[in-house]
């Protein structure tokens, strides 16, 4: 029993992650292409990977898209949680189910959605419609995230700190933000992850500069070879680091 | 002596609900004032008014000759003890006391040192530089006092700061809270509903009911004369009989006539007697219905054999033998009987 039970482990985590193991093995692969026999180890197509200035300006636009994009959804994410949880507002609850029902709908839809509006507006296909498809996405996550971390017991506290002469902003930069630092910082993470990862959206709104999953794809139009493996496990590599982040934050122990 | 705050017939309505009506009070300098009433008598949103977080419907609030009725609490010199305490969580102790000088753009410096200084009056000042959570319940509190009286406000409000500590750390903080208030001379006003954190602490306790205010005076006023029957019952205990006054000033209830040391006007009225002052030995017969050991006494139920719809509460010494059930005659001395208003 314990033995069928270690091998139905085996086999679950063999299912996910194998795909994975093979695409790093053969990052590292000697020769032409990234199938077996494996006869590396060899960084010749890393080397490929960071002389090739396509790739490397894609990760310079993603960082910038995923920085900036996850910045913008959390401040207003941020802002919007602030607003619900504070003021009474007509049709709240409706408002509320409005601002996070963007996380249901399908990529697909809300790229098509923004390029009819950026088309009809006159706004060039860019990394900055790319980014601002990134905030539609990412902003119900974060507004989901700090909304559910806000309580009465921290109105209290934004009362007390009015009360000993603070402003609204003061308020909001020195009490209710770092109070709730560990959701933004989670907030900020998860963002960092979705937009670094995306596609679909950037496909349809970038041109000429794009992100590094777009180059990738352009990349395998041309067939595979360990190139693509390379930049598959880096671009694999640093989802992961953000992940690890947004765990360490979301899931740490606080004291109460 | 004029008065440091005073509230002019402040009336506010929660929706369909009045919850002060027509409320006036005066509060000196250096006083410590505890508005005292059950839940839903309008004593925590009195104090939300004088702290400037509800602007009321009608009424005027004066503080230092100055009207701040629709002031915003920044802007008043005010300062509130909050029931939860509401420390800066993600702050030190000391940028938690300093934090209303900072906000009021004294340099770091100095704001340092009065935080220290005001840390030493409330006993904490080893705690300077450590968080809320490493603090106990009693520890926040005395914090969140210093955190408010640094900036030296002109009136201190709390609201039931000692709601959330346990009985023996409440009665020692109430101690500790009125020998601060006498050694920084700050007027506090205190919200509550125990009666006996009322008597310990008020040098002018305000009986709130319903919205309005029913009684007011020190304690040992409000205690052995009380106004009116609210009063009498919610501020220690008492037994109320219902009388007449005839047009020559005899005071008749069901349980005789009563010979007050002087005559109130005729009509009907109330009297009030506490449990401790009912004596034993007389001429009213009563039959024990229910008796409570408490300690250095015993609290007995009676009900007179001339009214049985009347209970006399009175306290009988804790050696005494008397069950449920037993014979009684009692005495309502004439000079502790108190006539209550309407």
């Amino acid at each position: 029993m314990r033995a069928l039970s270690s091998a139905y482990a085996f086999l679950i985590y063999g299912f996910v992650y194998l795909p994975v193991a093979v695409l790093i093995v053969f990052s590292f692969q000697g020769s032409l292409f990234p199938i077996p026999p494996f006869n590396g180890p060899s960084l010749r197509w890393y080397d490929a990977v960071l002389s090739d200035s396509r790739l490397t300006s894609g990760l310079a636009h993603s960082i910038v898209v995923a920085v900036l994009s996850s910045l913008a959804a959390t401040v207003l994410g941020f802002l919007a949680a602030w607003g619900f949880a504070r003021f009474v507002l007509p049709g709240s609850a409706v408002l509320r189910g409005l601002i996070t029902l963007p996380l249901t709908v399908s990529y697909l839809i809300i790229g098509m959605g923004l390029l009819v509006v950026f088309t009809w507006a006159g706004m060039p296909k860019s990394l900055l419609a790319a980014g601002i498809g990134h905030v539609v996405i990412n902003m119900p996550l974060c507004f989901a995230i700090i909304y559910s971390q806000m309580g009465d017991n921290q109105a209290n506290i934004e009362k007390a700190a009015r009360d000993l002469g603070a402003g609204e902003l003061q308020v909001l930069a020195l009490v209710t933000a770092p109070m709730l630092w560990p959701a933004l910082f989670a907030s900020f993470f998860l963002s960092m992850t979705f937009s670094w990862d995306e596609f679909v959206i950037a496909f349809l709104l970038t041109r000429f500069e794009t992100t590094l999953p777009v180059e990738i794809w352009n990349l395998l139009r041309a067939g595979l070879n360990p190139k693509t493996n390379a930049v598959g496990s880096l671009v694999f590599g640093i989802s992961i680091i953000f992940a690890i982040i947004f765990e360490l934050v979301a899931f740490r122990k606080r004291p109460q | 002596m004029t008065a440091l705050v005073s509230v002019k017939s402040i009336t506010h309505n929660f929706g369909a609900a009045r919850v002060l009506d027509a409320v006036s009070l005066e509060i000196a300098p250096g006083s410590y004032t505890v508005l005292l009433g059950p839940s839903g008598s309008g004593k925590t949103t009195l104090l939300s008014i004088l702290g400037g977080f509800l602007q009321p419907d009608s009424g005027r609030v004066m503080i230092k000759g100055q009207d701040c009725t629709s002031m915003v609490p920044a802007k008043r010199p005010t300062a509130t003890v909050f029931q939860d305490y509401a420390l800066f969580p993600h702050m030190s102790i000391g940028d938690n006391v300093g934090f209303g000088l900072r906000m009021k753009g004294v340099a770091k410096a100095e704001r340092h040192e009065m935080a220290h200084a005001m840390l030493r009056v409330v006993g904490l000042e080893t705690a300077f530089s450590k968080k809320p959570h490493q603090l106990s319940g009693g520890q926040r509190q005395r914090v969140a006092l210093a955190r408010a009286l640094v900036v030296e406000p002109a009136v201190l409000l709390l609201d039931e700061p000692l709601g959330a500590l346990d009985l023996k750390l409440r009665r020692q903080m109430q101690d500790e809270l009125k020998s601060i208030q006498k050694r920084v001379g700050t007027a506090f006003v205190h919200v509550t509903h125990d009666q006996e954190e009322a008597m310990a602490l008020a040098d002018h306790v305000v009986v709130m009911n319903a919205g309005r205010i029913e009684d007011e005076g020190t304690p040992e006023r409000v205690y052995a004369r009380p106004a009116t029957r609210f009063s009498a019952t919610f501020m220690g205990e008492s037994t109320i009989l219902d009388a007449t006054v005839s047009s020559d000033g005899l005071v008749t209830s069901a349980l005789g006539t009563h010979l007050l040391p002087f005559s109130p006007p005729a009509g009907n009225v109330q009297l009030a007697i506490r449990p401790e002052h009912v004596q034993l030995g007389g001429n009213i017969f009563a039959k024990v219905r229910d008796v409570v050991y408490q300690g250095s006494f015993k609290r007995l139920v009676a009900t007179p054999s001339a009214s049985s719809d009347i209970e006399v509460l009175c306290r009988v010494p804790s050696d005494l033998m008397i069950a449920a059930g037993d014979e009684i005659a009692m005495r309502l001395p004439p000079e502790r009987l108190v006539v209550l208003k309407g």
